[in-house]
Parts: C-alpha cells; sequence; structure tokens
C-alpha cells in the first residue's frame, strides 16, 4: 500500500513535468483493475501478449482461458469524446494512438478488429443448456421433434 | 488471472506437474502435460462439425440465414469506392436449381463446405487457410497476404475478398480490407456451445431446413440422418469430403 502510495505520488510529480515539456504522451487513464503486471510490463509487452493468445484463440479456438483480448482491453481503455462515445482509432484520442502515434508507430489490428468496446457481449460466456440457442437446447428440440415424429408415424 | 510477468520456466514446469498418463499398451504410454479442465474448453478433435441442408424444406422466397449471418458476422454492406456488386462479400448465399428437362426448381444455401481436404488450405502460400482439428476451416487473417489464390482453388466460390475499409466491425468476426474471408460455421459461437446464426435463423423460419451436428458422433441427428437418408456433397466427384451435405437437390 506505502509502495504504491509513493508510486502514485512520484507519477503525480512527474506527468506534470513531462506533459508540459511535451517529452512524453500523456496515456489517458484507465478504468478497473489496474494490471497485476504493472503498467511498465504491459506497456513493454502488449504486442507479445497479444500476439500469443491470437493464435491460441484462431488456430485452437482457446476462448476460456484467454488472458488478453482487444475487446477486454476495451473494458477499462476507452476514451470517450464529448458527447460520451467511445472515440475510434480514426480519432487520435483513442488510447492506442496516445502512445503509437508518438513513436510513430502503426497498429495494424484495426484493420479487422473493432476499435471500441461493443454491447455485444452475447458469446463472451459459455451458453448455458436453457438458453435456446445453446447447443444443447438445440439437440434437445430435435429429439423431442423425432419422438413427436415417431408417434405420428405410429 | 495470474501475473504473467512472474511465470518463469519454474511454473511451467510445475503446471506440467499435473501430467497424465494413459497406458495404450504395456511399456507404451501416452503422456499429456497439464491435462486439465482448463484445455476442454479447446477445438474438439473428437468432433467434426457439419450441416445437412435439406432442399426441400428451404423455401426459394426466403433468405433469413442470408440476413442472419449479414447481422452476426457483419458483411454485406461495405460500399466504398472498391468495391462493386460483383466483388461484395457473400459468406452464404441462395442458390436456385432449375431441372431444364421437368422443370423442378429447388434452392438451398451455400457457404464454405469445410471440406475434409480442402483445397483452399492446400494453395495457401503462407498458412492462413488453415483448417482446425474439429474440422472447421477458416483464414488467419493475421498472416492472410490477400493473394487470393484459395478463391481460386476453392470450388464452392465461397471466399470472397474485402475491397474497402470495414469501420467499426462486429465483434463476432473481426474483418477488414485487404485478406481473404468466409463462413466460418460461426465458430465464435460454437466455440461457446451455440448453433451458427443460419441454423438458428432457418429454425425460427419454420422451415428447419439446416441441420447443424457433430458427424463424428454416430448418435448425433445429422449423422443418424445421414445414415437413414440419401445425401449428397457438393462436386462429390472431388472427393474432398466436405462437412456440409445437402439431402433433395
Amino acid at each position: 500500500m506505502r509502495l504504491i502510495l509513493a508510486i502514485m505520488v512520484l507519477l503525480g510529480l512527474s506527468l506534470p513535468l513531462h506533459a508540459q515539456s511535451g517529452a512524453l504522451p500523456e496515456v489517458p487513464k484507465a478504468t478497473g483493475e489496474p494490471h497485476p503486471e504493472g503498467n511498465e510490463y504491459w506497456r513493454k509487452n502488449h504486442m507479445v501478449l497479444l500476439r500469443h493468445d491470437r493464435d491460441l484463440t484462431l488456430r485452437e479456438g482457446e476462448r476460456e482461458e484467454i488472458q488478453a483480448s482487444l475487446q477486454s482491453c476495451f473494458d477499462c481503455h476507452t476514451v470517450r469524446d464529448e458527447a460520451g462515445e467511445p472515440v475510434t482509432v480514426s480519432d487520435e484520442r483513442h488510447f492506442c494512438r496516445v502512445c503509437h502515434d508518438f513513436a510513430a508507430v502503426k497498429p495494424d489490428c484495426f484493420t479487422c478488429h473493432r476499435s471500441t468496446p461493443s454491447d455485444n457481449v452475447a458469446n463472451r460466456l459459455m451458453a448455458k443448456p436453457e438458453e435456446p440457442n445453446s447447443i444443447a437446447a438445440y439437440l434437445e428440440r430435435l429429439k423431442a421433434l423425432e419422438a413427436s415424429e415417431a408417434e405420428a408415424s405410429q | 488471472m495470474t501475473n504473467r510477468a512472474e511465470m518463469t520456466r519454474r511454473d511451467i514446469l510445475k503446471s506440467g506437474a499435473a501430467v497424465a498418463t494413459l497406458t495404450l499398451a504395456p511399456g507404451v504410454t501416452l503422456m499429456t502435460f497439464g491435462g486439465s479442465e482448463a484445455n476442454a474448453a479447446k477445438a474438439d478433435a473428437g468432433k467434426r462439425w457439419g450441416l445437412l441442408i435439406d432442399a426441400n424444406k428451404c423455401d426459394a422466397n426466403c433468405s433469413d440465414c442470408v440476413t442472419a449471418c449479414k447481422t452476426e458476422n457483419g458483411w454485406g454492406n461495405d460500399g466504398g469506392e472498391h468495391s462493386s456488386p460483383e466483388t461484395e462479400s457473400a459468406w452464404i448465399r441462395k442458390v436456385t436449381l432449375r431441372d431444364k428437362n421437368t422443370g423442378r426448381q429447388v434452392s438451398a444455401p451455400v457457404m464454405c463446405q469445410h471440406c475434409e481436404s480442402p483445397p483452399c488450405v492446400d494453395v495457401c502460400p503462407t498458412g492462413a487457410s488453415m483448417q482446425r482439428v474439429d474440422g472447421i476451416v477458416l483464414v488467419d487473417k493475421h498472416i492472410c497476404i490477400g493473394c487470393r489464390y484459395c478463391m481460386m482453388a476453392c470450388p464452392f466460390k465461397a471466399r470472397s475478398f474485402v475491397h474497402s475499409d470495414v469501420p467499426e466491425q462486429s465483434v463476432n468476426a473481426p474483418r477488414g480490407k485487404g485478406v481473404v474471408e468466409s463462413c466460418t460455421l460461426c465458430v465464435h459461437r460454437v466455440d461457446k456451445g451455440r448453433i451458427p446464426a443460419c441454423v438458428e435463423a432457418c429454425e425460427a423460419s419454420g422451415n428447419s431446413a439446416i441441420l447443424f451436428g457433430d458427424l463424428k458422433d454416430p448418435d448425433s441427428p445429422i449423422s443418424k440422418a445421414l445414415k437413414q437418408y440419401p445425401s449428397i456433397a457438393l462436386r462429390a466427384d472431388l472427393e474432398l469430403n466436405p462437412g456440409v451435405r445437402y439431402q433433395n437437390l
């Protein structure tokens, strides 16, 4: 706790200085729990973490143990405009762009991936058997249909 | 969530401490490291997902499956200066067949046939065109270079190339300019235990012309239907063993 306070004080001291001199980009504030690994680790390694998980997800269908996905990034790292709407990557205030513009590195993620959070979270969790579009419920319906057809033919 | 910065070689070895050993024969064992519940969520090699489409049940005037696919995966409304109607994406399309002699007309949806020996995977120079262990054929857009060999190789015209920028994609299906795309059998839904969007829409329309299931499970409704009634694979002469089959075509 004391360490965190000390870091916060340090950050508080150093940020305005940088902002004044324009030496470093001002990273937009995030919401939610901080990364257990610390911001420095993520700043250095986010692309490695994302690259590893993208292969697991796409090629092996691993969707449960994934620790980094772009949509979960936006759960906390969303910058909103004056109207309160999340800004897309076409806006230079976008969380990713702030540093990437500074470093003159173009992230390629958003050619295909959505750069804002989405209301569509239906497929984040495993389907429960009682959900009508779950495979389990679908197979139950087919079974019931088969039974009723067998009855009708008798 | 584990702290990955602190994940060391030692931790990885520890996670492998739970070694599952399977004895095949005396002296022959199969060992898997870290074989835990967590691995159960991956694509399952013991399954092969497929579709059985009954053309008799498919209504010629209904295109709910196409609409549902567009909504689910966010294609079909790209426009843009480099797009033309001929090059618009089509993950699934309704095809009408007419017998010239008898005049009989049937209609059925055609999408990626999720072949067992997919020509699109054969020709891909980067390994982007790929097949999962459960038979679903996908494009890994991370490494697709947009050469479109796979589009040439596919006998079913199932793949499309995106010609214009795609803003604010659906989270279900990342898609963008310069890469090839096709039906994913709604892999994002299947992996979460849900049926594909076209199957859901077809059932909701009352036609129930698309049957979804596991082809490797002999007791699944799709396997039973295939065993009981005649069905065909499109372009069966190519012996691709597609996962999508048709009845009454």
